[in-house]
């Protein structure tokens, strides 16, 4: 049974030719948590690249800041349906993070504060495909979106790119994170509307 | 859509009532993390997007997480120990 | 929907007339499911505000009404159809009577409720369930509101205090106090619930409903003061948008 309500969700604008299958646009930045936000003071947070040998390079925030900087604007899609488009970012590239790291791993675990995890295939998070991002519209990353900073991988569904993210683990094999070991896609390619597991 | 967890365990009555014969929101739940027993109404509760994730109010640790996708739903329960759940006194056993 | 009533300018109660309905206890809320032409979708739980059998019905037969009380909050795109758009005649998909831990079974213990906002709605259904019954179970409703425009149910309340014996009711006002009450407008603390509520050794059923923030104010106070945390039932609502 399904009743339909006319004039509910008369906010939301319909959807439109450049957007993904089954999305829709919007305007305000929704939140989505699985836990609480957690608050990292930024003397205490750090970034952690673990290659498949278990060897670790690390960046504190100082560090991390005195990296190449990189301005990027990208569209950003939700498995819950919401696109937003032209967001503006300031970050550093997954590129520059690993230019010193060798690794034969293909998969990597992406790890944040508070225990989240997804997996993300190496090749997508290279050459110019990702970032951790500290800024949003010119502004320090809000907790709420996963300052200090988080992953932005904007070509996959937006659960990808993990809030408060603190590390990327590589892996061998492709393992599920949190929401993919709960039905979600491994990949979550919007644009092939990947989003439970066999779509 | 919350930033702030805003709601307890008594919200997945409904979704866990589709799957389960009793009322489960009354069994109690013992943490795998920190050991404490609590209701499954009366865990915090995130979501429902992209799932419901039910935490030890104690401990933080995930407890319960419950997604649906087309046709199926997806309980996981292994941050609990057990689930003690109210029956009838005059059960045999 | 049968019928609507503003109970407030932001709070709406929906009568809602469903024909196979199975009844419900007092406590129990249902999941309210809307659904937009283009197939988008949101789902939220709504505590039942009203008694069953409804006053008058006598056994209530087949079908009947059920009422739940919106609270419209800011940027609440399911609240705000609710308490706006829906009109008497229109249908709306329910899932339910659901929760059996949050809900009062008629017991003889005293019962002592809290209620912060919004959050009386499914403790009205339990004084509603005692009227009805014509409960002999001293009932105290301790009741934390910003303003006494924001009050839910006041002049039933007052009418309730008159006509059902052994029942009380306080107001902490957290905002802004009627002239002359003799507190200053603040949150519920231990003095309140050490003169209005029971004594540990009632051993009362306690039942705590309201947003995340009262909940475990009320709770800690009340397990400071010697109550058995197992009698202490709690209910955190949504402001979820």
């Amino acid at each position: 049974m399904s009743i339909i309500n006319a004039g509910f969700g008369g906010r939301r604008r319909s959807s439109r030719p450049d957007l993904p299958p089954g999305q829709y646009l919007t305007e305000d930045f929704p939140v989505l948590s699985a836990g609480p936000t957690p608050r990292i003071p930024l003397d205490r947070w750090s970034f952690t690249i673990t290659d498949e040998a278990g060897k670790k390079t690390s960046w504190n925030w100082d560090e991390f800041n005195a990296l190449p900087q990189e301005d990027f604007t990208v569209d950003i899609h939700c498995v819950t349906k919401w696109s937003k488009l032209g967001t503006t970012w300031r970050g550093v590239a997954i590129d520059t993070l690993f230019e010193n790291i060798e690794s034969a791993a293909d998969f990597t675990m992406v790890h944040g504060y508070g225990g989240y995890t997804t997996n993300v295939p190496l090749e997508d998070l290279v050459d110019g495909k990702a970032w951790v991002a500290h800024t949003f519209d010119g502004e320090p990353l809000h907790p709420e979106h996963g300052g200090p900073a988080r992953l932005v991988v904007p070509h996959l569904y937006f659960w990808k790119s993990a809030k408060w993210v603190n590390g990327i683990e590589m892996l061998p094999q492709d393992e599920p994170g949190f929401w993919e070991e709960a039905g979600y896609n491994m990949y979550g390619d919007p644009w092939r509307e990947q989003r439970y597991q066999g779509d | 859509m919350s930033a702030a967890n805003e709601l307890d365990g008594n919200a997945m009555a409904g979704d866990l009532g589709e799957i389960f014969a009793v009322d489960v929101t009354q069994a109690v739940a013992t943490c795998a993390g920190c050991g404490h027993p609590t209701a499954l109404a009366a865990l915090t509760l995130w979501g429902p997007a992209m799932g419901s994730v039910a935490r030890c109010p104690h401990c933080e640790d995930v407890i319960l997480r419950l997604t649906r996708t087309p046709g199926q739903a997806w309980l996981d329960l292994r941050g609990a120990v057990t689930l003690r759940i109210p029956m009838p006194p005059d059960d045999p056993q | 929907m049968a019928e609507s009533r503003w109970e407030t300018p932001s709070a709406r109660t929906l009568v809602l007339d469903v024909p196979d309905w199975p009844g419900h206890l007092p406590g129990q809320h249902v999941d309210v499911r809307l659904t937009a032409p283009d197939g988008y979708s949101a789902q939220r739980s709504y505590s039942i505000a009203s008694a069953w059998p409804k006053s008058g019905s006598e056994g209530g037969s087949e079908g009947g009404n059920v009422e739940l009380t919106v609270q419209r909050v800011e940027d609440g795109e399911v609240s705000s159809y609710l308490d706006d758009i829906l009109e008497v005649g229109q249908p709306i998909e329910l899932r339910g009577p659901v929760g059996g831990w949050f809900v009062w079974r008629d017991e003889p213990a005293p019962v002592l409720l809290l209620g912060g906002g919004s959050g009386v709605v499914p403790l009205m259904s339990m004084i509603r369930a005692r009227g009805d019954v014509r409960g002999k179970q001293p009932f105290r409703l301790i009741y934390s509101v910003r303003t006494p425009q924001d009050v839910l149910y006041a002049d039933e309340l007052k009418r309730r205090v008159r006509d059902d014996p052994g029942l009380d009711v306080h107001f902490v006002y957290t905002r802004e106090a009627p002239e002359g009450w003799p507190e200053k407008p603040g949150r519920i603390n231990v003095p309140t619930l050490n003169t209005h509520g029971w004594p540990p050794d009632f051993a009362p059923d306690v039942f705590i409903c309201g947003p995340t923030p009262f909940v475990e104010t009320a709770a800690d106070i009340l397990v400071a003061l010697g109550h058995d945390p197992k009698k202490i039932r709690t209910e955190r609502f949504g402001g979820t948008p």
